[in-house]
């Protein structure tokens, strides 16, 4: 069949810049095919590239005697002792979830359970980080149950639990919604599978589930600005099946344990092509692909929509060829497709055969390696401007205001829709703080969280970038957890706008000053630009989702208090209210700075939190809503009332970085005290739980009352 | 006690309810769908959660049909004990092993959730363990758990005593709260909780034990 003529504008509606283009022409002599041109153009994009945030990602730290593998592969690995690892990634489907929601958000969750699968690990914990335009929103409501639906489908068909994530509303994602999913697996240190090929003449099999041309351009897509003609890209979303991906979890485990596999690569955007390059790529190595082997679901498809296919559920690897027969059996036993589909090759070499024609022969380093690399240009976000009056509101109202916005109230309606007991280990469920799941079969366990503040972010990229891994390590840290590394989720607007590019450095900055101080490095990430429509941009919404370990559930704190237990906050309280929660919900300010995080607090308080968690029954970190807030949701869970004693609005609502509020008895708070005093941590009791009513200062509401419209605040804002 | 757990493709509580029937002192053997047999000397059969064959078609119905269900049939059909959990109730109403159907949740939406039960009745080997109108803590995790069955097949699971566990407050529309149900020969119970997932403090709760105790006790002496 003819493939087209390149022309201009084929070049520029595959999202390749004229000197991108020329670049190409430079690097193979002669005019691409247009099977060549789609490769190009799925290599270079932003999505598999990093073209604009490559430079600034390298500053990240990423190293420490715990981490096995940082970023590079498909997710980091991480030593949690005893020759076992933790393997984990967040990675964002912020453009497909825009247009078709359900689907959109399910293959989010399929394709990054693979990226953790691909490398050897059966998984064993998925969150999701959801931010959303305003409920008054004609879309968000669709977008929300969409989504929702669609994590929960594919994950609960999957069997992995849920076990926690954020949802967020603002005015700023009503034109693009943010799904950022991530998860985690378990692996032996011994049994771990990476991307890069080795031998010369070893078969590359194409495994799992058939070929269409669903999602063909999609990682092009990924990379683009959005507008009016939006709904127009949906035949560019794909279909996930999580059935398909549950047996070829258990066919890949199955497989890795016949000792089969030379290197795997997971199948996501760009399927068969970035797979092909990358693992070409890391191994040296040419590949030769044969594709009138690929196994197809419809007829007729082109060179060019096969390379690009976004179909999901497939794998590449490289087989040691005398376990073929061995390997062939697994997948045949799980009913899913096992075809060699083409071979390593010496020379540096991308050669596509189809119907005996070529179809791209390209060199293949190129592909990868040479990708364009841009230094862009950006300008420092100028300083917020100070804080002006804060409009007056009593305590009680202050709260109303807080626990009545879907923002801050009670989220059961979106993870009662995940399971989040699949694997029968889970220790602490989501709602309050960080997961928890048992290491199977053993006496450890891992903490998940998902953490960011746009609002912050916005203010002041680098304060909000360390904010928001400081907030990470105190929610691991207060579930009792040692903090071991994070992974990040870029999610920014277009970088080619200078103020844009500035909060991507601002926060890459914030980030990496944060893991630096904090021992806690980051192991893998995903960036996501030009999350704009018609030219306005999100919020910067760094998600950083992290891990930490127990070594004994001995260490887990996950009490609640009982009446007349005292409420005691870990840190210092000055009541800033810059960027805080109570003035975006109860006024609609968005003014002022974002807090300052001190980095070496942060460390000091979570260290002093976990040498003394016999002291504490509950603990939370102080975040946005402050230390009401968090008071409120702890005595809620409980079916208490509580009594805080401070009755000014900054105390209570203020939202002051490295501080955690732990419930105590009375002994165990004079020996927080005391260990306070000698760690040089201020400790202070700031009241008390019990009773039915909340009373913050001089005013008092029933707990029922709240309580109530804490818990249904949600489902009537989006239902 | 020897208990056979059958995994179908898209199972994924089977590992789970393994480990439940191991704790509670079971010798557990793994079978897999394509069998046509159980093993030799199966005392009791565990269906076990999850999306067998995807749900598509019907949750269960596909399950139904597969080699293994045949033999499944056979052995219940003799008087051998049957377990089914969540998809594995589903998978035992497509099978015609129990009465009733489980159609989507009144909701309308997946619900993961503990729930409070009651036991309804304590004769029966599975729920002997427990005292009549005892409450348990069992999570849930389905989105298709609403117990439907006609009149004539209510009254005879009433008037029989063959509901096994209602609940305390309805999540789906099941009707009569039903949350598990027995066979006329009170040797198969399907249920939607999930027992297995409330065995270990660890998961916050322990409710669930009783009944693989009581199980592998009836089974030692028999």
């Amino acid at each position: 069949m003819d493939e087209p003529k390149i022309t201009p504008e084929l070049i520029a509606a595959h999202g390749l810049k004229p000197d991108e283009y020329e670049r190409i022409l430079g690097l193979i002599g002669r005019e691409p095919t247009f099977t060549e041109l789609g490769i190009f153009s799925a290599m270079w994009n932003e999505h598999c590239s990093y073209k604009s945030s490559k430079k600034w990602l390298r500053t990240l730290p990423t190293t420490g005697p715990q981490v096995i593998c940082g970023p590079g592969e498909n997710a980091g690995v991480v030593d949690i002792g005893d020759g076992q690892a933790v393997i984990f990634k967040m990675e964002s489907h912020n453009h497909p979830s825009y247009i078709e929601p359900h689907q959109g958000a399910a293959t989010g969750v399929g394709g990054i359970l693979r990226d953790v699968f691909t490398m050897g690990a059966r998984p064993i914990a998925a969150m999701d980080a959801l931010s959303f335009g305003l409920p008054s929103h004609p879309k968000t409501a669709h977008l929300v149950k969409g989504v929702v639906e669609g994590v929960g489908g594919y994950g609960n068909a999957f069997g992995v639990p849920n076990l926690g994530g954020e949802v967020r509303f603002h005015a700023a994602y009503n034109g693009n919604c943010l799904v950022n999913a991530f998860a985690a697996g378990l692996a032996d240190t011994d049994k771990i599978f990476y991307s890069a090929a080795s031998g010369v003449g070893m078969p590359v099999v194409y495994l799992g589930a058939k070929t269409g041309r669903d999602g063909v351009g999609g990682a092009t897509m990924a990379s683009a600005e959005f507008d009016d003609t939006i709904e127009e890209k949906r035949p560019t979303v794909q279909v996930g099946d999580p059935f398909t991906e549950k047996c070829l979890l258990e066919a890949c485990l199955e497989l890795m344990a016949s000792d089969s596999v030379i290197s795997i690569q997971d199948m996501g955007a760009a399927g068969l092509t970035c797979s092909a390059v990358e693992m070409g790529d890391k191994g040296d190595l040419g590949i030769r692909l044969d594709l009138d082997r690929v196994p197809t679901r419809e007829r007729n498809m082109t060179a060019y929509e096969m390379m690009l296919s976004e179909s999901q559920e497939r794998m590449l690897m490289v087989l040691k060829p005398e376990k073929e027969a061995e390997a062939r059996a697994i997948f045949e036993k799980w009913d899913l497709d096992f075809a060699i589909v083409g071979e390593t090759i010496a020379e540096d070499r991308f050669l596509i055969m189809h119907g005996n024609q070529v179809k791209a022969d390209l060199p293949l380093k190129a592909l990868s390696g040479t990708a364009p690399e841009y230094d862009r240009p950006w300008v420092e976000t100028p300083p917020a401007a100070p804080l002006g009056l804060v409009p007056t509101i009593g305590a009680i109202d202050a709260l109303r205001a807080l626990i009545g916005s879907p923002n801050y109230a009670h989220k059961a309606w979106v993870w009662e829709q995940y399971d989040t007991q699949v694997g029968a280990d889970t220790v602490r469920r989501p709602g309050m703080g960080a997961g928890v799941v048992r290491v199977h079969g053993t006496g450890k366990a891992l903490a998940f969280t998902s953490d960011v503040t746009p609002r912050y972010v916005k203010a002041n990229p680098f304060e909000g970038g360390k904010q928001a891994v400081a907030e990470a390590y105190r929610n691991l840290t207060a579930v009792g957890a040692l903090p071991l590394a994070a992974t990040d989720n870029l999610n920014f607007g277009n970088p080619e706008k200078p103020e844009i590019m500035g909060q991507l450095v601002g926060a890459i900055k914030g980030i990496g000053a944060a893991c630096h101080a904090l021992d806690f490095p980051i192991v893998s990430g995903n960036v996501s630009l030009y999350n704009e429509t018609d030219g306005t941009g999100i919020l910067p919404t760094p998600t950083i989702g992290a891990v930490g370990l127990l070594k004994s559930l001995d260490e887990l704190i996950a009490g609640q208090p009982v009446a007349g237990d005292l409420a005691l906050v870990i840190g210092q309280t000055q009541g800033h209210l810059g960027q805080s929660a109570l003035l975006a919900e109860a006024f609609g300010i968005e003014a002022g700075d974002a807090p300052t995080v001190d980095l070496a607090a942060e460390r000091l308080h979570g260290e002093f939190l976990r040498a003394n968690r016999v002291h504490v029954k509950a603990a939370t970190d102080l975040s946005d809503g402050g230390l009401a807030l968090a008071a409120f949701e702890m005595a809620e869970a409980a079916g208490l009332g509580l009594t805080l004693t401070a009755s000014d609005i900054a105390t209570l609502f203020g939202e002051d970085q490295a501080r955690y509020l732990v419930a105590c008895d009375a002994d165990g708070a004079a020996a927080l005290e005391a260990a306070g005093q000698a760690a040089g941590v201020s400790v202070a009791r700031v009241g008390h739980f019990g009773g039915d009513a909340v009373t913050l200062g001089a005013e008092a509401a029933p707990l029922a009352d709240l309580s109530t419209l804490y818990r249904t605040a949600f489902a009537a804002a989006v239902a | 006690m020897k208990a056979a757990v059958v995994t179908f493709p898209g199972s994924n509580c089977d590992r789970d309810l393994a480990q439940a029937f191991a704790a509670a002192g079971a010798d557990v053997v793994r079978v897999w769908h394509k069998e046509t047999a159980l093993p030799e000397g199966t005392d009791v059969v565990g269906v076990p959660g999850g999306f067998s064959y995807g749900d598509y078609l019907r949750c269960g119905a596909i399950a139904a049909q597969s080699p293994v269900g045949q033999a499944i049939r056979d052995f219940a059909g003799r008087g051998g004990y049957v377990l089914g959990i969540c998809n594995g109730f589903q998978v035992l109403t497509e099978m015609g092993l129990l009465p009733g159907a489980l159609m989507r949740n009144a909701g309308l939406q997946f619900l993961c959730k503990p729930v409070t039960l009651r036991v309804a009745t304590t004769d029966s080997v599975f729920t002997q363990g427990y005292a009549r109108g005892a409450e348990v803590m069992f999570p849930i995790a389905h989105h298709d758990g609403n117990y439907t069955i006609d009149a004539e097949g209510l009254a005879r699971l009433q008037g029989e005593d063959r509901v096994a566990f209602r609940y305390a407050d309805n999540p789906n529309g099941s009707m009569d709260d039903i949350a598990g149900v027995l066979s006329a020969n009170r040797r198969v119970l399907g249920m939607m909780p999930h027992p297995e997932r409330a065995v270990d403090p660890a998961q916050g709760g322990t409710d669930g034990s009783a009944l693989f105790r009581a199980l592998a006790g009836m089974m030692a002496r028999a």
